[in-house]
């Protein structure tokens, strides 16, 4: 499948913003739909089928959030939400509703590809192989082996889990919660200390210099991405 | 100044134009003026009313026809105001709805019955005052009246039918009247009406009716209202002659002074003052001098000078107070300055006085140089009831001074008995004038004068020879006892007077020593509500009783807003509209006044030269201590006080808001003016960069157009970075800033932070020193690593190129302090502490772009967080900024470390 004939709906209640990606997005080849409203763009998302939506969070209608919600019910199209500054607890609530990735405005439109191609790759090839490369880094989901840069990294059992889980996901922004919940489970979503204990452990292990991650990106206030290649 | 000069006076003028201008902002009164019931005054209103209809807006306030059908048809096609019906001690009694009419706002208005007296608790006690109110109003009214209720008629009136009048209409009502109409009806024609029972007999005149309707009284009545009518006609011809400049024989202005006194024969003397003025077209005034005697008046006889000045002042007369030691020194000093013409004084009532030409009208007469000296004789008016005991009562009252004087006499007396063998007769007469000095002072006069009498007895009774008679052997013992008696009794008059002048300048003290407290209280006092609390604390301490103070709104000024200090007073719907009404009219009303006399309190308008302040309403709690005259006045010169005091206090807040104002105004200014430029700036690039691509002149290659797209990129990022902040500094100026703390790996934040900061710095070699064992904090990740992003950034900019800067983290007992130091130029002493102000920026010559929010936005934040920033210089240059925020709490777990749920 062609990755430049893909179908972008793009919701946004704001004309120029959604002129400025229409044009943006046509001339990489995208074939670009437009919806202002919330319940415009739940419907246009059932009547295009596009392969990827570019969510404003601020919508007059139905809140952002709503709509990543209503849209999980029943379609993994991947979500990219826009949202402004300041506004970290709503990134949360969308990435934790299932949005996919998510954007601050304003953002450049190199930023945005990136993501759109990221988050199309994550939908359409899901971890193929059961070896997880990215730089020096190398993780053998099969054989629970984690090395960087050819050595042999020992891991206790919760930080090779925590890895597992960013390997799983890699390039995908992991709320707090959702670490927390899928490798210690739901009892200890609130527990932010051990995860943040852990990251730093696991960093301290794998990263060339834990003071500067190359691996384990923190999304401030958000959560942890793991980088790909 | 040539006194008969036949030009106009400027000073009547101006009044005549005032009474002018005041007429046409007010509505006009027509009296339909009569001799006695019964001649149609009612009939000739209505008839009069009726020609305006439909071409005035014409409403029946009041009209009482008596039933009587010509009347009664004449009221057809009126629109009649339904009556305020009270119920009083069983009696259904119908009233004027003022309220109703006043709502209705007709442009004339016809009221029956100038000189009828209100149900009690009505608004007012007289229905002339209601009429007043329509008038000020800006309502016309028609109203009807019979000359015998003429307030200054009352005794001439009296004199012709032997009856009484108890309603009477004070002269300055009428005096205000636009027109007076004669209603008239020959004597033999009324009589026979009354004996065809056409006539309503008023209660009053029933018991006298045989009497009162006499030929001859009816012909002296008419004459009298033809007189009054052809007076006011008199009056009104000159007035407009005088304004239109009509040279005629004017007489030279009269000031007419009378003086009263608390005699019974006051009121008398004002009506004859008032009628005398009144032919003279004079001004006048009414003085009542009080003297040191006036602490022996009883209360009787004050209430009665009360009821005097009020008269007077009804009747249209000037009253004044003035204190001094002699009446008639007051009376011709006050003459002379207020170029009075004509003095009016009262007929002496003592004998002695009289004989002995020490009353008060020969000492007025024996210093008049510049005025005329009527004496009026005196009546006692036929309806007093209650006789002046206060003589006798105080010779009663006084019966302890008798008594002490007879026991200073006894001790004198012995004296004189143990010194007889040694002293001649002659010396001991110095031991009785002592003692009668000793009484004078202590016990008053009467005992004194006794005293001295009993002085004179004993000395010849015991010391002078032969002893024990009142014989005498020497003729020259007749002197002593002569000049005896005569130094005793002039020692005891100057002795009472001393002590009488001390009272009283004990009792002015008082006064003055109140009011200079409240003044100096007043004076040290800032802001409305302690002004308020010390005038309220000051009323009560001075007249006993509870005030409020009533205040217009600042927003809307019809509504008084009340503040009152003592929680137990229940300020009602009535007392507000008292309040208003007092406030509107600027009048004193109340308790004790004539308007809405039944209130529970006296209401005094504050004003001041300015403008009107508010009211002060002091509950009455006993009636005796607010109304003496010095009470009264002393209240006056209190609200006064109060009035001054209270627009100082408003004034002073004025100034300081508008100072507060100009301040913030001028800030707002300066961070508009630095804003608009910071905004503007970048987009003055951008926009540059934009249209010259668009436009594609300059014929630029891509290089070229790399660059310009670059600076536009560069300016706009700027931009997104000032607006980001501005929104910061409001956050965190509202309060709105939402701080979700969580324990923070500080490592991780500088990790975060310096990820941000090297995409768009050069290499600038950034030292991190932090220890592993760093414990977490507890805070706001994004927020702390926006706090070290702009310090850092402050860091890098205020830094030569090159030069290191160096982050430490260290734990301090319970916090982690933060440092970020740089090798740049420092800053100066007195620069450092205003650093983290909004908008403040470091003036530096190399100009560093920068907006003046980092370090507010940092400051706002690490405060947020209960920490503290702040900023020093380093020791071999440089500067370093300090933050600190509080550990995590930590519990021990299995699985690693935890730490507590913030």
């Amino acid at each position: 499948m062609n990755e430049n004939r893909l179908r972008i709906l793009v919701v946004d209640d704001d004309h120029s913003i959604r002129r400025f990606l229409r044009v943006a997005l046509t001339s990489q080849g995208y074939t670009v739909f437009e919806a202002a409203s919330g319940a415009d763009a739940l419907s246009d998302a059932t009547a295009y089928r596009p392969d990827v939506i570019i969510l404003d969070l601020g919508l007059p209608d139905i809140d952002g959030v709503e709509v990543t919600r209503l849209l999980r019910q029943w379609t993994h199209i991947p979500i990219i939400v826009l949202s402004v500054r300041g506004s970290e607890s709503d990134k949360i609530a969308a990435l934790d509703a299932g949005a996919d990735d998510y954007l601050t405005k304003p953002f450049g439109v190199g930023e945005l590809l990136a993501r759109l191609r990221a988050a199309f790759r994550r939908a359409t090839q899901p971890i193929s192989g059961p070896v997880f490369t990215s730089g020096d880094l190398k993780v053998d989901l099969a054989g629970r082996l984690v090395t960087v840069a050819d050595r042999d990294v020992q891991l206790t059992p919760t930080e090779y889990d925590l890895l597992r889980a960013l390997v799983t996901h890699a390039g995908k922004v992991l709320t707090h919660h959702q670490l927390l919940r899928e490798v210690w489970g739901m009892a200890y979503e609130q527990e932010f200390h051990i995860l943040h204990v852990n990251i730093s452990n696991l960093r301290r292990k794998i990263e060339p210099n834990p003071a500067r991650s190359q691996f384990i990106i923190t999304e401030p206030g958000v959560g942890y991405r793991l980088k790909t290649s | 100044m040539a006194k008969n000069d036949s030009r106009p006076n400027p000073d009547e003028l101006l009044a005549q134009v005032r009474a002018e201008e005041e007429k046409t902002g007010r509505g006009k009164l027509k009296i339909f003026l009569g001799y006695c019931a019964g001649v149609g005054k009612t009939y000739a209103m209505l008839e009069a009313a009726r020609q305006w209809k439909g071409e005035l807006d014409v409403v029946v306030a009041y009209v009482e026809t008596h039933g009587r059908p010509e009347t009664e048809a004449l009221l057809e096609g009126l629109e009649i105001v339904p009556r305020r019906r009270i119920e009083y001690r069983g009696v259904s009694l119908q009233e004027m709805d003022l309220d109703a009419v006043l709502a209705r706002r007709p442009q004339l208005a016809l009221v029956d019955e100038l000189a009828h007296t209100n149900a009690p608790d009505s608004r007012h006690p007289k229905r002339y005052q209601d009429v007043e109110e329509l008038i000020e109003a800006g309502i016309d009214v028609y109203t009807t009246l019979n000359v015998q209720h003429v307030e200054s008629l009352r005794d001439v009136v009296m004199q012709i039918t032997r009856i009484w009048m108890r309603e009477t209409v004070p002269d300055s009502v009428i005096d205000k009247a636009a027109e007076i109409e004669l209603v008239d009806l020959p004597p033999d024609e009324l009589l026979k009406r009354l004996k065809e029972g056409k006539v309503y007999v008023p209660d009053e005149t029933t018991r006298a009716v045989a009497g009162f309707f006499r030929e001859g009284n009816l012909f002296a009545l008419r004459e009298l209202t033809m007189r009054t009518a052809a007076e006011r006609v008199d009056g009104q011809m000159r007035g407009y002659m005088q304004i239109h400049g009509i040279r005629g024989p004017w007489p030279a202005t009269e000031r007419l002074l009378v003086c009263i006194s608390p005699s019974p024969l006051g009121t008398h003397l004002v009506r004859t003052a008032r009628r005398l003025a009144f032919q003279l077209n004079a001004e006048w005034f009414a003085l009542y001098v009080e003297t040191p005697d006036d602490v022996r008046l009883s209360p009787e006889q004050r209430d009665r000078l009360m009821d005097t000045l009020r008269l007077a002042e009804r009747l249209g007369a000037k009253t004044v107070t003035v204190q001094g030691d002699s009446i008639a020194a007051v009376v011709t000093e006050y003459a002379t300055e207020n170029n009075i013409t004509k003095v009016v004084v009262g007929k002496p009532q003592s004998r002695w006085r009289k004989l002995l030409g020490t009353a008060v009208v020969n000492q007025i007469i024996r210093r008049s140089e510049h005025f005329d000296v009527f004496v009026a004789t005196g009546k006692e008016e036929p309806l007093k009831l209650k006789q002046d005991k206060a003589p006798t009562g105080q010779v009663f009252a006084n019966w302890r001074g008798y008594l002490r004087g007879l026991l200073i006499w006894i001790v004198a007396t012995l004296l004189g008995h143990a010194v007889h063998g040694f002293f001649s007769p002659a010396n001991i007469i110095m031991i009785y004038l002592l003692c009668v000095v000793v009484t004078a002072i202590f016990c008053g006069f009467g005992p004194s004068i006794l005293v001295c009498i009993m002085s004179v007895m004993a000395w010849d009774f015991f010391f002078v020879s032969p002893h024990l008679t009142f014989a005498i052997d020497d003729t020259q013992y007749v002197f002593a006892f002569i000049t005896l008696l005569l130094v005793g009794v002039t020692i005891s008059y100057l002795t009472t007077r001393i002590r009488q002048q001390t009272e009283a300048a004990q009792h002015r003290e008082s006064e003055t020593a109140t009011l200079y407290a409240l003044s100096r209280h007043l004076a040290a006092v800032v802001g409305l509500d302690s002004t308020i609390r010390t005038i309220i604390s000051g009323a009560k301490k001075t007249f006993g009783c509870d005030a409020i103070i009533f205040l217009p709104d600042p927003q809307n000024k019809e509504v008084l807003k009340p503040y009152a200090e003592n929680p137990d007073v229940i300020i009602g719907e009535n007392e507000v509209a008292a309040a208003i009404w007092s406030f509107r009219h600027q009048k004193v009303v109340g308790y004790g006044t004539d308007t809405l006399p039944n209130a529970k309190a006296r209401y005094l308008p504050l004003s001041t030269a300015r403008g009107d302040v508010g009211v002060m309403a002091l509950l009455v709690t006993s009636a005796a201590n607010l109304f003496t005259i010095q009470q009264t006045r002393l209240l006056e010169a209190y609200a006064d006080l109060a009035a001054v005091a209270i627009e100082r206090t408003q004034f002073a807040e004025k100034a300081r808001s508008a100072e507060i104002l100009e301040a913030s105004e001028k800030l707002e200014t300066a961070l508009l003016n630095s804003i608009s430029h910071d905004l503007r700036t970048p987009l003055v690039s951008v926009i540059g960069v934009l249209s010259s691509l668009q436009e594609n002149e300059l014929g630029l290659d891509d290089e070229g157009r790399r660059n310009l797209i670059q600076v536009a990129r560069e300016e706009a990022d700027r931009l997104n970075h000032l607006i980001a902040n501005l929104l910061d500094v409001t956050r965190i100026e509202a309060g709105a800033m939402k701080v979700s703390r969580g324990p923070s790996d500080l490592k991780d934040v500088i990790g975060v932070a310096l990820e941000h900061i090297s995409s768009h710095s050069s290499n600038r070699p950034i030292d991190v020193d932090v220890s592993s064992e760093l414990p977490f904090v507890s805070a706001d990740f994004a927020l702390i690593v926006q706090v070290l992003v702009n310090v850092l950034d402050n860091a890098l900019k205020y830094s030569p190129a090159g030069s290191p800067v160096e982050i430490g983290g260290r734990q301090v007992g319970q916090l982690v302090e933060i440092t970020v130091a740089d090798r740049g130029v420092g800053i100066a002493p007195e620069e450092l502490p205003r650093i983290f102000d909004k908008f403040y920026r470091v003036r530096r010559p190399d100009n560093v772009a920068g907006t003046g929010l980092g370090l507010a936005i940092c400051k706002g934040i690490i405060e947020a967080h209960g920490g503290h920033i702040a900023a020093e210089n380093r020791p071999g240059g440089g500067t370093t900024i300090r933050f600190t925020l509080p550990v995590a709490k930590m519990i021990p777990e299995e699985r690693g470390q935890k730490y507590e749920r913030e």
